[in-house]
Protein backbone atom coordinates (compact mmCIF):
# COMPACT_ATOMS: atom_id res chain seq x y z
CA UNK A 1 0.00 0.00 0.00
CA UNK A 2 1.82 3.01 -0.97
CA UNK A 3 1.63 6.28 1.45
CA UNK A 4 -1.50 7.84 2.48
CA UNK A 5 -2.04 11.02 4.43
CA UNK A 6 -3.53 10.63 7.26
CA UNK A 7 -7.33 12.50 6.59
CA UNK A 8 -7.20 9.80 3.96
CA UNK A 9 -8.28 7.15 6.72
CA UNK A 10 -10.95 10.37 8.31
CA UNK A 11 -12.26 10.24 4.91
CA UNK A 12 -13.18 6.40 4.61
CA UNK A 13 -14.99 7.33 8.16
CA UNK A 14 -16.90 10.23 6.48
CA UNK A 15 -17.84 7.95 3.65
CA UNK A 16 -19.24 5.34 5.92
CA UNK A 17 -21.09 7.90 7.37
CA UNK A 18 -22.37 8.90 3.64
CA UNK A 19 -23.08 4.86 2.78
CA UNK A 20 -24.56 3.78 5.84
CA UNK A 21 -26.28 6.59 7.87
CA UNK A 22 -29.29 4.13 7.63
CA UNK A 23 -28.19 1.91 9.88
CA UNK A 24 -27.16 2.01 13.29
CA UNK A 25 -24.26 3.52 12.83
CA UNK A 26 -22.23 5.26 15.43
CA UNK A 27 -19.15 7.07 15.92
CA UNK A 28 -17.32 4.26 17.44
CA UNK A 29 -17.93 2.47 13.96
CA UNK A 30 -16.83 5.68 12.33
CA UNK A 31 -13.56 5.49 14.49
CA UNK A 32 -12.76 1.84 13.56
CA UNK A 33 -13.21 2.58 9.31
CA UNK A 34 -10.40 5.20 10.23
CA UNK A 35 -8.25 2.27 12.49
CA UNK A 36 -8.05 5.16 15.36
CA UNK A 37 -8.90 5.10 18.99
CA UNK A 38 -12.23 7.00 19.16
CA UNK A 39 -11.34 9.82 21.11
CA UNK A 40 -7.89 10.55 18.47
CA UNK A 41 -10.44 10.07 15.88
CA UNK A 42 -12.88 12.32 16.88
CA UNK A 43 -10.04 14.91 17.45
CA UNK A 44 -8.87 14.55 14.07
CA UNK A 45 -12.04 14.07 12.55
CA UNK A 46 -13.04 17.60 13.59
CA UNK A 47 -9.33 18.94 12.96
CA UNK A 48 -9.77 17.73 9.12
CA UNK A 49 -13.68 18.64 8.65
CA UNK A 50 -14.40 21.00 11.13
CA UNK A 51 -17.30 19.31 12.77
CA UNK A 52 -17.27 16.47 15.12
CA UNK A 53 -18.02 12.73 13.75
CA UNK A 54 -21.18 12.82 15.66
CA UNK A 55 -22.28 16.48 13.81
CA UNK A 56 -21.77 15.08 10.58
CA UNK A 57 -23.16 11.92 10.93
CA UNK A 58 -26.38 13.86 12.75
CA UNK A 59 -26.81 16.33 9.98
CA UNK A 60 -26.08 13.78 7.52
CA UNK A 61 -29.37 11.74 8.53
CA UNK A 62 -31.16 14.64 9.33
CA UNK A 63 -30.52 16.07 4.99
CA UNK A 64 -31.40 12.75 4.17
CA UNK A 65 -34.32 12.64 5.57
CA UNK A 66 -35.35 16.12 4.40
CA UNK A 67 -34.94 15.12 1.15
CA UNK A 68 -37.62 12.25 1.95
CA UNK A 69 -39.90 14.27 2.67
CA UNK A 70 -39.26 16.67 -0.04
CA UNK A 71 -39.66 13.57 -2.60
CA UNK A 72 -42.16 10.99 -0.98
CA UNK A 73 -44.84 10.89 1.17
CA UNK A 74 -43.91 8.64 3.63
CA UNK A 75 -44.43 9.15 7.26
CA UNK A 76 -42.53 10.91 9.74
CA UNK A 77 -41.96 7.83 11.82
CA UNK A 78 -40.95 5.81 8.62
CA UNK A 79 -38.56 8.76 7.82
CA UNK A 80 -37.10 8.90 11.19
CA UNK A 81 -36.39 5.24 10.86
CA UNK A 82 -35.16 4.89 7.14
CA UNK A 83 -32.26 7.13 8.61
CA UNK A 84 -31.45 5.43 10.94
CA UNK A 85 -32.44 7.09 14.14
CA UNK A 86 -34.36 5.51 16.41
CA UNK A 87 -36.92 7.87 18.59
CA UNK A 88 -39.13 9.81 16.70
CA UNK A 89 -39.79 12.19 19.45
CA UNK A 90 -35.90 13.63 19.50
CA UNK A 91 -35.87 13.01 15.68
CA UNK A 92 -38.82 15.81 15.45
CA UNK A 93 -36.71 18.35 18.21
CA UNK A 94 -33.51 17.76 16.18
CA UNK A 95 -35.01 18.31 12.57
CA UNK A 96 -36.81 21.19 14.13
CA UNK A 97 -33.67 22.92 15.65
CA UNK A 98 -31.90 22.65 13.10
CA UNK A 99 -34.30 23.57 10.05
CA UNK A 100 -36.36 25.89 12.17
CA UNK A 101 -39.37 24.10 11.22
CA UNK A 102 -41.23 20.65 11.92
CA UNK A 103 -40.60 17.78 9.68
CA UNK A 104 -44.57 18.21 8.64
CA UNK A 105 -44.13 22.02 8.09
CA UNK A 106 -41.19 21.65 6.12
CA UNK A 107 -42.67 19.40 3.85
CA UNK A 108 -45.63 21.85 3.47
CA UNK A 109 -43.01 24.55 2.54
CA UNK A 110 -40.95 22.40 0.05
CA UNK A 111 -42.66 20.54 -2.54
CA UNK A 112 -40.66 18.30 -5.01
CA UNK A 113 -38.69 20.72 -7.19
CA UNK A 114 -38.58 19.75 -10.59
CA UNK A 115 -35.50 21.92 -11.35
CA UNK A 116 -33.14 20.04 -8.67
CA UNK A 117 -34.29 16.86 -11.07
CA UNK A 118 -30.82 16.92 -13.02
CA UNK A 119 -28.87 17.85 -10.47
CA UNK A 120 -25.89 15.04 -9.84
CA UNK A 121 -27.06 13.20 -6.57
CA UNK A 122 -23.71 13.83 -4.98
CA UNK A 123 -24.24 17.61 -5.16
CA UNK A 124 -27.82 17.38 -3.20
CA UNK A 125 -25.96 15.47 -0.82
CA UNK A 126 -22.99 17.85 -0.05
CA UNK A 127 -25.32 21.14 -0.47
CA UNK A 128 -28.20 20.05 1.23
CA UNK A 129 -26.78 18.95 4.69
CA UNK A 130 -27.90 21.25 7.25
CA UNK A 131 -25.23 23.39 9.95
CA UNK A 132 -25.37 21.85 13.05
CA UNK A 133 -26.99 23.77 15.94
CA UNK A 134 -26.84 22.34 19.17
CA UNK A 135 -28.47 22.89 22.19
CA UNK A 136 -28.24 21.97 25.59
CA UNK A 137 -30.47 18.64 25.37
CA UNK A 138 -28.42 16.64 23.04
CA UNK A 139 -24.85 18.02 24.29
CA UNK A 140 -22.80 14.50 24.39
CA UNK A 141 -19.47 13.86 26.20
CA UNK A 142 -16.64 14.57 24.95
CA UNK A 143 -15.07 12.29 22.11
CA UNK A 144 -18.34 11.02 21.08
CA UNK B 1 -13.61 23.79 -32.70
CA UNK B 2 -12.47 23.81 -28.73
CA UNK B 3 -13.14 19.46 -27.30
CA UNK B 4 -12.39 18.56 -24.27
CA UNK B 5 -8.89 16.35 -24.51
CA UNK B 6 -7.63 15.63 -21.06
CA UNK B 7 -8.35 16.30 -17.60
CA UNK B 8 -6.21 16.10 -14.81
CA UNK B 9 -5.56 14.46 -11.41
CA UNK B 10 -3.80 15.03 -8.66
CA UNK B 11 -2.94 11.58 -6.74
CA UNK B 12 -0.55 10.23 -4.31
CA UNK B 13 1.24 7.54 -5.94
CA UNK B 14 0.93 7.07 -9.29
CA UNK B 15 2.41 3.34 -9.50
CA UNK B 16 -1.24 2.51 -7.32
CA UNK B 17 -3.64 5.12 -9.45
CA UNK B 18 -2.45 2.92 -12.57
CA UNK B 19 -3.11 -0.29 -11.34
CA UNK B 20 -6.42 1.16 -9.94
CA UNK B 21 -7.58 2.61 -13.01
CA UNK B 22 -6.42 0.26 -15.58
CA UNK B 23 -6.59 -3.37 -13.53
CA UNK B 24 -10.38 -2.04 -11.31
CA UNK B 25 -11.73 0.25 -13.17
CA UNK B 26 -10.43 -1.42 -16.87
CA UNK B 27 -8.84 1.48 -18.88
CA UNK B 28 -5.89 1.50 -20.67
CA UNK B 29 -2.57 3.43 -20.72
CA UNK B 30 -2.37 6.47 -23.34
CA UNK B 31 0.94 7.81 -22.25
CA UNK B 32 3.33 7.26 -19.74
CA UNK B 33 6.09 8.65 -20.10
CA UNK B 34 9.24 9.78 -17.75
CA UNK B 35 11.36 12.39 -18.73
CA UNK B 36 14.99 12.31 -17.11
CA UNK B 37 16.15 15.80 -18.14
CA UNK B 38 12.75 16.92 -16.10
CA UNK B 39 13.63 15.76 -12.96
CA UNK B 40 12.03 12.02 -13.82
CA UNK B 41 8.54 13.76 -14.66
CA UNK B 42 6.54 11.45 -15.46
CA UNK B 43 3.08 12.52 -18.02
CA UNK B 44 0.85 9.53 -17.36
CA UNK B 45 -2.57 9.55 -19.11
CA UNK B 46 -5.31 6.66 -19.22
CA UNK B 47 -8.31 6.47 -20.98
CA UNK B 48 -11.45 3.66 -21.29
CA UNK B 49 -11.08 1.05 -23.95
CA UNK B 50 -12.71 2.87 -27.05
CA UNK B 51 -12.67 6.48 -26.12
CA UNK B 52 -9.25 7.38 -26.97
CA UNK B 53 -9.60 11.24 -27.30
CA UNK B 54 -10.35 11.66 -23.62
CA UNK B 55 -7.56 11.24 -20.95
CA UNK B 56 -7.53 11.75 -17.35
CA UNK B 57 -4.12 12.93 -16.86
CA UNK B 58 -2.81 11.10 -13.53
CA UNK B 59 -0.38 13.78 -11.86
CA UNK B 60 2.09 13.10 -9.01
CA UNK B 61 2.24 16.35 -6.62
CA UNK B 62 5.55 17.70 -7.27
CA UNK B 63 7.68 19.27 -4.92
CA UNK B 64 9.57 22.61 -4.87
CA UNK B 65 10.77 24.37 -7.19
CA UNK B 66 7.07 23.51 -8.73
CA UNK B 67 5.34 23.38 -5.68
CA UNK B 68 6.62 24.44 -2.33
CA UNK B 69 6.39 21.84 0.25
CA UNK B 70 3.90 23.66 2.05
CA UNK B 71 1.40 23.95 -1.03
CA UNK B 72 2.22 20.37 -1.92
CA UNK B 73 1.20 19.06 1.69
CA UNK B 74 -1.81 20.99 1.24
CA UNK B 75 -2.76 19.27 -1.99
CA UNK B 76 -1.59 16.50 -0.57
CA UNK B 77 -4.55 16.47 2.61
CA UNK B 78 -7.17 18.00 0.19
CA UNK B 79 -6.78 15.00 -2.18
CA UNK B 80 -6.88 12.90 1.64
CA UNK B 81 -9.81 14.79 2.47
CA UNK B 82 -11.83 14.39 -0.87
CA UNK B 83 -11.96 17.86 -1.80
CA UNK B 84 -10.27 17.61 -5.32
CA UNK B 85 -12.64 17.21 -7.38
CA UNK B 86 -14.88 15.00 -9.16
CA UNK B 87 -14.73 12.54 -12.19
CA UNK B 88 -17.95 11.60 -13.57
CA UNK B 89 -17.86 8.32 -15.69
CA UNK B 90 -21.14 6.90 -17.76
CA UNK B 91 -21.73 3.26 -18.10
CA UNK B 92 -24.69 1.72 -20.66
CA UNK B 93 -25.69 -0.44 -17.62
CA UNK B 94 -24.58 0.92 -13.97
CA UNK B 95 -25.51 -2.41 -12.27
CA UNK B 96 -23.95 -4.39 -14.41
CA UNK B 97 -20.82 -2.33 -13.81
CA UNK B 98 -21.38 -1.91 -10.08
CA UNK B 99 -20.99 -5.12 -9.84
CA UNK B 100 -17.83 -6.06 -12.30
CA UNK B 101 -16.13 -3.01 -10.85
CA UNK B 102 -16.90 -4.48 -7.08
CA UNK B 103 -15.76 -7.91 -8.02
CA UNK B 104 -12.38 -6.39 -8.72
CA UNK B 105 -12.13 -4.76 -5.90
CA UNK B 106 -13.43 -1.62 -6.06
CA UNK B 107 -15.42 0.00 -2.95
CA UNK B 108 -18.50 1.86 -3.72
CA UNK B 109 -19.29 4.87 -1.22
CA UNK B 110 -22.65 4.87 -3.37
CA UNK B 111 -24.28 1.40 -4.73
CA UNK B 112 -26.36 2.19 -8.02
CA UNK B 113 -29.42 4.00 -7.35
CA UNK B 114 -32.67 5.75 -9.54
CA UNK B 115 -32.12 9.49 -10.03
CA UNK B 116 -34.52 11.97 -12.14
CA UNK B 117 -31.57 11.90 -14.27
CA UNK B 118 -30.66 8.32 -14.29
CA UNK B 119 -28.92 5.47 -11.98
CA UNK B 120 -26.34 6.94 -9.87
CA UNK B 121 -23.45 5.34 -7.79
CA UNK B 122 -20.13 6.75 -6.93
CA UNK B 123 -16.69 5.14 -5.61
CA UNK B 124 -13.24 6.88 -4.71
CA UNK B 125 -9.75 6.46 -6.36
CA UNK B 126 -6.91 5.07 -3.54
CA UNK B 127 -5.99 8.62 -2.88
CA UNK B 128 -8.80 10.02 -2.02
CA UNK B 129 -10.57 11.48 -5.14
CA UNK B 130 -14.54 11.24 -5.91
CA UNK B 131 -15.90 8.98 -9.02
CA UNK B 132 -19.33 8.58 -10.11
CA UNK B 133 -20.53 6.17 -12.22
CA UNK B 134 -23.79 6.96 -13.99
CA UNK B 135 -26.24 5.65 -16.69
CA UNK B 136 -27.92 8.81 -17.62
CA UNK B 137 -31.23 8.84 -18.55
CA UNK B 138 -32.55 9.41 -21.88
CA UNK B 139 -34.25 13.06 -21.60
CA UNK B 140 -37.56 13.21 -23.80
CA UNK B 141 -37.70 16.15 -25.82
CA UNK B 142 -39.54 18.80 -23.75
Amino acid sequence: MAFAPPARHLLRAKDLADARYFDALTVTDLARAAGLSQAHFSREFRRAFGETPHAYLLTRRLERAAALLRNTDRSVLEICLAVGLQSVGSFTTTFTRVYGMSPTAYRATFPPAAQHALVPACVIRAYGRPQHRTFREDSVPAGT
Amino acid sequence: MIKIANAQLWVHDQDEALAFYTQKLGMEVQVDATLPEMGDFRWLTVAPAGQPDVAIVLMAIPGPPVMDAETAEQVRTLVAKGFAGTVFLTTDDCQASYEELRSRGVEFTEAPEDRPYGIDSGFRDPSGNSIRLTQVRELSPA
